[in-house]
């Protein structure tokens, strides 16, 4: 067990670059999944009711956007952490 | 398989000075959105962003006033179209999801959508390729006037104290729990959303040019730079015409979220809660 501790420091210290980039991976999952859910429920049910598609894509669209915003601060904590 | 690993390890090797041979037409990295000035210099420097900028607000003013001065009954041409992008924003945006009491609101969110829309399409344009959005500060100014302007509607609609509780305590809530709710909600409402509108433009516009230069500069690359990768370089430039596609795609559905989302905050702040 002690040697995979190592391993794992080992690895985190040879790390170059930019950390903040995982940061902002990181930050992209979660609103990934959600995205993904909604357009996919949404797609559903104009599918289940073709005559609700313009309301559903409208208030799919708002919903995305305030999905993506944890997406987009892990992208400002990105710049700003340089 | 190892000879094709090797003559992949190699390549970088070979393009090690990617500058090379294209002398002094090729920009910096740090000048792709930094520009040099044009015209001025120091604080009072116009650069090709103030200059395209200028263009946009020309061309938009130019069409609009052209088209709608001496409108016909029966529009025809110039004016169809123009009169067809309103009447869409006006059907789709103001009237569903403002609603009849948004009316007021369409000629902002109209040219809201058609100066974000153009600013945004000036990326792909010949010759200019740049997306003014691009600089933060376009989206931020854009997204500071929308602020304003639903803080506006909605204080005019619920008066001060009226507008804040709604924000601040949505009614349905346990009392305890109003501990949490309050900062966040206030956060949400008065910091996060014109936060999110700005860096939404603006991230989308500076990843988009940034993947445009990268697929043409490198292909460019590819086929001036060394015999041994002149094979690959139809694959990034098919790459990068199809970006341009995706990026012609992306200015309008931004445009339409970002004047969308304004009259969604207009909405949220003016409705009374039941």
């Amino acid at each position: 067990m002690p040697h995979i501790v190592w391993l794992v420091l080992g690895v985190l210290a040879a790390i170059k670059g930019s950390v903040s980039m995982i940061g902002y991976g990181l930050s992209a999952i979660g609103p990934g999944i959600g995205i993904g859910i909604m357009v996919g429920k949404t797609v559903e049910g104009q599918a289940r009711q073709p005559e609700m598609a313009a309301r559903l894509q409208t208030t799919m669209i708002l919903g995305i956007a305030f999905t993506d915003v944890l997406a987009l601060i892990g992208f400002v904590g990105l710049f700003i952490a340089g | 398989m190892s000879v094709l690993a090797s003559l992949l390890t190699a390549l970088p090797l070979s393009v090690a000075d990617p500058r090379k041979g294209f002398g002094d037409t090729l920009e910096k990295p740090e000048e792709i959105f930094h520009s040099k000035c044009v015209i001025g210099s120091g604080t009072f420097c116009i650069n090709r962003t103030g200059i395209l900028l200028f263009i946009v607000f020309a061309v938009l003013a130019v069409i609009l006033i052209a088209t709608t001065s001496r409108p016909k009954l029966v529009p025809t041409g110039w004016q169809n179209g123009v009169e067809a992008i309103y009447d869409f924003i006006r059907r789709d945006i103001v009237l569903g999801v403002i609603g009849p009491d948004g009316e007021r609101f369409a000629p902002y969110l109209a040219s809201l959508f058609l100066f974000t829309f153009m600013a945004s399409l000036i990326e792909v344009i010949p010759g200019l390729q740049f997306p003014v959005t691009s600089r933060m500060a376009l989206p931020a100014l854009l997204a500071i006037i929308s602020w304003l302007i639903y803080n506006y509607a909605g204080i005019r609609a619920k008066g001060l104290w009226g507008y804040l509780k709604g924000i601040m305590f949505p009614p349905g809530v346990p009392k305890p729990l109003y501990v949490i709710v309050t900062p966040i909600e206030f956060a949400a409402a008065l910091i996060l959303r014109p936060f999110t509108l700005a860096i939404r433009l603006f991230a989308n516009f500076f990843a988009g040019h940034l993947l445009l230069v990268v697929a043409f500069v490198g292909s460019s690359y590819l086929f001036l730079g060394n015999p041994a990768t002149k094979a690959f370089f139809a694959l990034t430039l098919i790459g990068g015409i199809l970006g341009v596609g995706l990026e012609i795609f992306i200015a309008a559905v931004q445009a339409y979220v970002f004047a969308l989302l304004t009259a969604a905050y207009i909405r949220l702040s003016t409705v009374e809660e039941h």
